[in-house]
């Protein structure tokens, strides 16, 4: 059991990594990024042309992908997300779900149908682990994954609290009207936002392709990962996010120990049981939000 | 050359038209109290000053530039630092993480968080305490602290004595005459008719969205300021209401 416990954990900080751009987006720009995980896939996508055709290791092309996961998230707001943010809060959702349509399509279309995944050109390390006490094994690459989960999170609270750029992104999610007034360019904050999220995708898209397979459709299911994780974790800090990434992989783990087929169905289930708790204690309660639900059909 | 002149000003709330054809001049070094009713187009005005609204005609010229279109960002860097009416702190940030946001525009000057700390010493044992968790004049000390953060050369002040007791707005404003007399200028909006008249150099009463008087806050008696406020200076006012 302290295995499977040790195995959840572990898998707890890649949905913590994935997690982290959904969160961050929608904290600072109130925008839910539906094309969230067909953009990691792209990025993994990316990763995998620079490793199998030009022969660039995944870790060394991400010195080229994340910089132009960058420049994406810059441009994605300044010409899509912030004009879109205008008509209101629904279309943004619109926008960004017929984005991850037009990229999965534009991956399935280039790439073909065909599952893949970076393994194969990060050499041993796919499969190597170490082994811990109580002859527990781990995978050096869930370990580098979980590390890079805590660097990445820790990092960005480092920036966000310590840095002018940082406080500048919180004043503009918290009042980007008296933002302004202070001096700080709303816009520029929100567009360097939109890009840091991205590099956390591009992170995740990459990490994603060296411990598992992808294909130009497996957007939607990462998306779903964030999503459970990031509603798991709320909104309340950066480290909350790797709480809701753990406690929704053990979870799973705890499903898939149950019944094979489990895996997926603990993680809806934790979500859903989070999900529940939350409009419980928020003051509404189910009853509520079932009167509130008929009054608006009635 | 004034510092600031508006001219002929209109902005628009939808279909509202909250501030019409409105022109001042404001010189260096000086203190123009703004009084008028609620709803009388004071906020909006400051507000389109800073550039939070844009104005729908008119100019406002600050410094010999022409502001139109400018957005607020770029205003506060060109000198103009407004503080809003009810503060508007960032309640998830503490004083001083407020403090520094004002000093984003980076405009060279003498004002640094220990400066306003001193000006303002209620805020010293507060400095790592959330915004939202201050009481109404430590609030508004922030508020004014973050303003001056952005050394301006005209500081708008919108109802700074709001929601305040009147102890704490005899402090606020103690605080304030430092900077009154040390030449900064500063257009500020006050209830308080009194208050108005005995800091500022020269007032200007605007009645539903028009200037109704403007003066010599040494000139100008109360009296005539509380006809233009309520709009019986008025031809035949009067009459009507006799």
């Amino acid at each position: 059991m302290s295995n499977q416990i040790v195995q959840g954990i572990l898998l707890g900080g890649y949905y913590a990594l994935i997690a982290c751009g959904l969160s961050f987006m929608f904290s600072v720009m109130r925008i839910i990024n539906l094309a969230h995980g067909s953009l990691a896939v792209l990025s993994a996508f990316a990763l995998w042309l620079l490793a199998s055709r030009f022969h660039i290791p995944p870790f060394y092309g991400l010195a080229i992908v994340l910089p132009l996961m960058a420049v994406i998230g810059w441009a994605l707001q300044r010409f899509l997300l912030e004009r879109s943010a205008r008509g209101g809060a629904l279309l943004p959702i619109l926008t960004t779900f017929g984005l991850a349509i037009v990229i999965d399509n534009f991956l399935f279309e280039q790439f073909g149908a065909d599952t893949r995944s970076l393994a194969p050109f990060i050499g041993s390390l796919s499969y190597d682990s170490w082994e811990w006490p109580g002859s527990i094994y781990v995978g050096k690459l869930a370990v580098i994954i979980f590390v890079a989960a805590v660097i990445l999170l820790g990092g960005l609270q480092l920036f966000l609290t310590r840095t002018g750029l940082g406080r500048s992104i919180r004043a503009t999610s918290e009042d980007p009207d008296t933002a302004g007034l202070v001096g700080v360019d709303a816009r520029r904050a929100n567009a360097v936002a939109a890009a840091i999220a991205m590099v956390t995708v591009g992170l995740a898209g990459a990490f994603l392709g060296m411990r598992a397979t992808f294909d130009p459709y497996a957007g939607a299911t990462q998306l779903l990962f964030a999503f459970e994780a990031a509603v798991i974790g709320g909104a309340g800090s950066l480290w909350s996010t790797l709480i809701g990434g753990i406690v929704l992989a053990l979870a799973q783990t705890l499903g898939a120990k149950v019944h094979p087929q489990g895996f997926l169905i603990g993680g809806h289930v934790a979500f859903l049981i989070v999900l529940f708790i939350r409009l419980y204690t928020s003051g509404l309660g189910l009853r509520g939000l079932l009167r509130l639900s008929t009054g608006k059909a009635s | 050359m004034s510092l600031l002149s508006v001219e002929n000003l209109v902005v628009r709330h939808g279909l509202l038209q909250a501030v019409r054809g409105v022109s001042l001049t404001v010189e260096r070094g000086e203190t123009l109290a703004l009084v008028g009713a609620n709803g009388a187009g004071k906020t909006t005005l400051l507000r389109a000053i800073a550039g939070a609204h844009q104005a729908a005609s008119g100019r406002v010229i600050f410094d010999g530039t022409d502001l139109s279109g400018v957005p607020a960002h770029e205003r506060v860097r060109k000198g103009v630092a407004l503080v809003p009416e009810g503060r508007r702190l960032f309640v998830q940030m503490t004083v001083e993480e407020n403090l520094l946001l004002g000093g984003t525009a980076g405009r060279p000057g003498d004002w640094s968080v220990e400066r306003v700390l001193d000006t303002f010493p209620n805020l010293k044992p507060r400095r790592h305490a959330k915004a939202g968790h201050l009481s109404g004049g430590e609030q508004q000390a922030t508020a004014i602290g973050r303003a001056l953060m952005s050394n301006p050369d005209l500081l708008l002040l919108d109802e700074v004595s709001l929601g305040l007791s009147p102890l704490v707005v005899d402090r606020v404003y103690a605080s304030l005459h430092g900077l009154i007399s040390s030449g900064t200028t500063i257009i500020l909006v006050e209830q308080d008719l009194n208050r108005a008249l005995s800091v500022s150099d020269k007032v200007v009463c605007v009645l539903e969205g028009r200037v109704a008087l403007a003066g010599d806050s040494a000139i100008v008696s109360r009296d005539e300021v509380t006809k233009a406020y309520f709009g019986l200076h008025r031809k035949g006012a009067e009459g009507v209401l006799a």
